[in-house]
């Protein structure tokens, strides 16, 4: 029969459109903004610094090595590095971005940045959002819209999250280690030394009787 | 002989067939199809000289969308131009990943894990599904089905496309190769979730086969339209699907056997007509081969490290030299040539797109059909404008 | 296919052309045939469809830049020089400067679908990179040169005689230069909106009060 075809293609049409009612599989879509489908967890999608502590100036991870501002490929960031130094993590004086920004309109999300950050200090956010009516500057970030701290990191990636803060703790811990040993290298040392100069006195004391 | 002095004796000879002097009987009509239309793939312009409604002559037009990608890539690092290639091919992000790495490792001669590789595979086939069902949903919507087999495919892509989001963090921009491997390892539950998606892909080709395979219209307007023949697909380097549905047994899966393409079962698909309907029926059979490679390759991927211990992310400086490094891409052969100096940046970067080659025989498959036949003649060969135009 | 091999039965098959091994450093080996302009075409057709040859599939055509280089090298020169009995020759160091012309080369990669062989590379080289930039165009041998010879054309300059269509292909006709040879200057005078840094801002400005509008 001339359109048999057809008639079975309106077939699968007509169980898609009356399945969509009874059956989940067949109605994929919500009704966005009401219903929201659960972010998947991965997502990336502009960079953003991370802060430990309460303080997001004091407790910001960056040390502006300007590694992210090198690899970044379409060159959205602009680092400039502070004059003075503030104390990190670990206690060690770092030098701290004075600017960090960051042109949200020129990032392409490709994450090279987070890639080659030796400190874990910029991750990639999930906030897309982010529309402005400000053409020249609403999408320039800045270092206070970027600072966001450890725990939003926490609710927005959390196995990443806990790999990375898994991976600082063993760090800190072995630079602990490491500077145990020095301080128990430099005091076996320096005890060694006392006692060969108090020897080297108590020979000059002697051999000067002798003398 | 300057670019502008050529052009222009050019465009006077196109004027002078086109509109010959004072015999409106003879004159033919001059159609600019695009580069604002809805069913030209992209930004993509079709200057069509008609007789009636037959083509006369068919020049295309492109450049719409050149970001030069090309220099850019000459400014960037190696590993910098890897979320450039993304943005191509933009439908198969992956697969323009892979190729880009396939020739840096040819050029410095650095070798891939075994798990990668398997990565690369279940995530390129996966790509080649994606890209598939929407070309056969675009194609129908060409065609006049208004988007019902479109959103159909579409719905199956969410699936794809929500896993590609799991693992790499996008869904289409997924800057997921690496030189030497892969960005990022599986994250836990994604290959039952991908076996999943693969397990119900089956059903879905059977309900589009069921939509489409006997559809009256879908035969009348396809069977015996944009004929290519065997000779010519060669002789003008098409590749993929298109010469495959032309006769040409070249699947570089099988040819070159690159990467672990070699260990997996699946058949090649080949044409006999070279008109439309065959490249739409290839495209279906491959969708079921590839079905076949993912579920092998679920099945055996081993563990073990998903990149190569020696390469560097940072201050990559590959030898002197050049390497041509191609892979069968969704769309055809995707192959980069890179010149290195040396130095961290390529001195040459060049990327051969395979919808740029594959329109070259646009004209000669046009020439006599109505301009109707125009439009699902293009949609045919697959172009996506990213790729063209770089 | 052993490009020793292959450059044997070329030379052998067409008698007058002049073929030079490039040899690819790198680990593709992938090394190359430069060949002359005159003979090119009879190559070309000879390679596709000789026995045992058939390389019918030309994969890519890509157009390199190489602008002219100066070398500096230290020579040692027997010179007159002044001495304290008179002059007497001396071995002096000199610095030579020579220039080392640029110019244009294009690479075609063939393949064959017949023998499931490749590849096998292809070069030509024009004179210099300003007025004697013609190259023959092999697109009467392969189709698939056609746009790919267009675009090596727009993009940098090199003329293919022989050509059934050169016009520009990703730029428009009345575009002038090539942007993608490595001494491209691009245009000051195209729109964008000012980003962060200093000297965009700047730039910008100055485009402003050019356009006479005010920067305040």
């Amino acid at each position: 029969m001339v359109g048999e075809g057809i008639l079975k293609g309106l077939a699968e049409t007509a169980r898609n459109f009356f399945g969509s009612y009874v059956d989940g599989e067949r109605l994929t879509t919500v009704q966005f903004p009401e219903q929201r489908l659960a972010p998947i967890e991965a997502t990336r999608d502009f960079p953003f610094l991370v802060y430990d502590g309460e303080d997001w100036h004091a407790g910001m991870r960056c040390v502006a090595c300007q590694i992210c501002e090198k690899e970044c490929p379409p060159k959205c960031i602009y680092i400039e590095k502070s004059a003075d130094k503030k104390p990190d993590a670990m206690g060690k004086a770092q030098f701290y971005p004075a600017k960090f920004d960051i042109d949200i309109s020129v990032c392409m999300s490709c994450q090279i940045c987070v890639e080659v950050c030796p400190f874990e200090a910029i991750k990639m956010d999930t906030e897309f959002e982010l529309s402005t009516d400000d053409r020249f500057g609403g999408l320039l970030l800045h270092k206070d819209k970027l600072a966001k701290s450890n725990e939003h990191y926490h609710r927005i990636h959390p196995t990443e999250a806990a790999a990375v803060d898994a991976g600082l703790a063993a760090e800190r811990m072995a630079a602990e280690a490491r500077t145990k040993a020095a301080a128990e290298a430099k005091a076996a040392a320096d005890t060694k030394a006392a006692e060969a100069k108090t020897a080297a006195a108590s020979m000059q004391a002697s051999g000067g009787g002798t003398q | 002989m300057s670019a502008a002095s050529v052009a222009g004796e050019v465009m006077e000879e196109l004027d002078a067939a086109v509109r010959p002097a004072d015999d409106f009987g003879e004159q033919l009509l001059e159609v600019s199809m695009g580069p604002q239309h809805p069913s030209t793939h992209g930004v993509f312009r079709m200057n069509v000289a008609l007789d009636g409604e037959r083509v006369m002559k068919l020049k295309p037009v492109f450049g719409y969308l050149h970001r030069n990608h090309e220099k850019i890539a000459e400014q960037e690092t190696y590993l910098g131009s890897m979320p450039y290639t993304d943005r191509l091919d933009y439908f198969c992000s992956i697969t323009n990943n892979w190729a880009y790495a396939l020739a840096v490792e040819k050029l410095a001669g650095i070798t891939v894990p075994e798990r990668a590789e398997y990565l690369r595979v279940i995530t390129g086939e996966l790509t080649r599904l994606q890209n598939h069902a929407c070309l056969i949903g675009f194609l129908l919507q060409d065609m006049g089905a208004s988007g019902t087999p479109l959103m159909y495919a579409f719905r199956e892509r969410e699936k794809i496309l929500d896993l590609f989001e799991a693992l790499t963090g996008a869904r289409m921009m997924c800057n997921y190769m690496r030189f030497g491997g892969c960005r990022v390892d599986l994250p836990a539950g994604w290959l039952e979730q991908a076996r999943g998606v693969v397990a119900g892909f089956p059903k879905f080709l059977d309900e589009f086969e069921q939509l489409l395979q006997s559809n009256e219209i879908l035969m009348e307007r396809t069977q015996g339209v944009g004929v290519l023949s065997k000779e010519l697909a060669i002789n003008a380097a098409v590749s993929g699907p298109m010469a495959r549905a032309s006769g040409v047994n070249y699947d570089l899966r099988k040819v070159d056997r690159y990467g672990i393409y070699d260990r997996f079962a699946f058949r090649v698909p080949l044409g006999a007509h070279g008109d439309v309907y065959d490249r739409y029926m290839i495209r279906v059979l491959e969708m079921r081969e590839s079905v076949k490679i993912l579920e092998q390759a679920m099945k055996e991927i081993p563990g073990g490290p998903i990149v190569d211990p020696k390469t560097k992310i940072r201050g990559f400086r590959p030898k002197p030299g050049e390497a041509y490094g191609r892979i069968e891409a969704p769309k055809g052969e995707l192959g980069f040539y890179l010149v290195s100096d040396g130095s961290a940046n390529p001195y040459r970067y060049r990327v051969r797109p395979p919808s740029l080659i594959n329109l070259t025989v646009l004209e000669d498959m046009c020439l006599g059909r109505n301009v109707a036949d125009v439009v699902i003649i293009l949609g045919s060969v697959d172009i996506v404008l990213g790729e063209v135009d770089r | 296919m052993e490009l020793e091999v292959a450059k044997a039965a070329i030379e052998a098959a067409v008698p007058g052309c002049r073929l030079e091994m490039v040899v690819n450093p790198s680990p593709s080996a992938q090394h190359s045939l430069l060949m002359d302009a005159e003979h090119a075409v009879a190559v070309a057709t000879w390679l596709r469809d000789a026995e045992g040859m058939r390389f019918d599939y030309c994969s890519n055509v890509t157009g390199i830049d190489w602008p002219a280089k100066e070398l500096t090298e230290k020579v040692k020169v027997k010179k007159l020089v002044d001495g304290p009995n008179g002059p007497e020759e001396k071995e002096v160091d000199e610095v030579r400067k020579t220039l080392v012309p640029g110019f244009l080369e294009v690479v075609y990669h063939l393949f064959s679908v017949e023998r499931r062989d490749g590849p096998v590379v292809l070069r030509m080289r024009t004179v210099d990179r300003e007025a004697r930039v013609h190259l023959p165009s092999l697109t009467g041998v392969w189709r698939s040169a056609d746009f790919q010879e267009r675009e090596i054309f727009d993009l940098y300059g090199v003329v293919f005689d022989g050509h059934p269509d050169l016009r520009r292909l990703l730029m428009w006709d009345e575009f002038k230069d090539h942007p993608m040879r490595r001494d491209y200057v691009e245009p000051d005078d195209y729109e964008y909106e000012p980003t962060a840094h200093d000297e965009v801002l700047e730039r910008a400005r100055q485009h402003v009060i050019a356009a006479g509008g005010r920067t305040a």
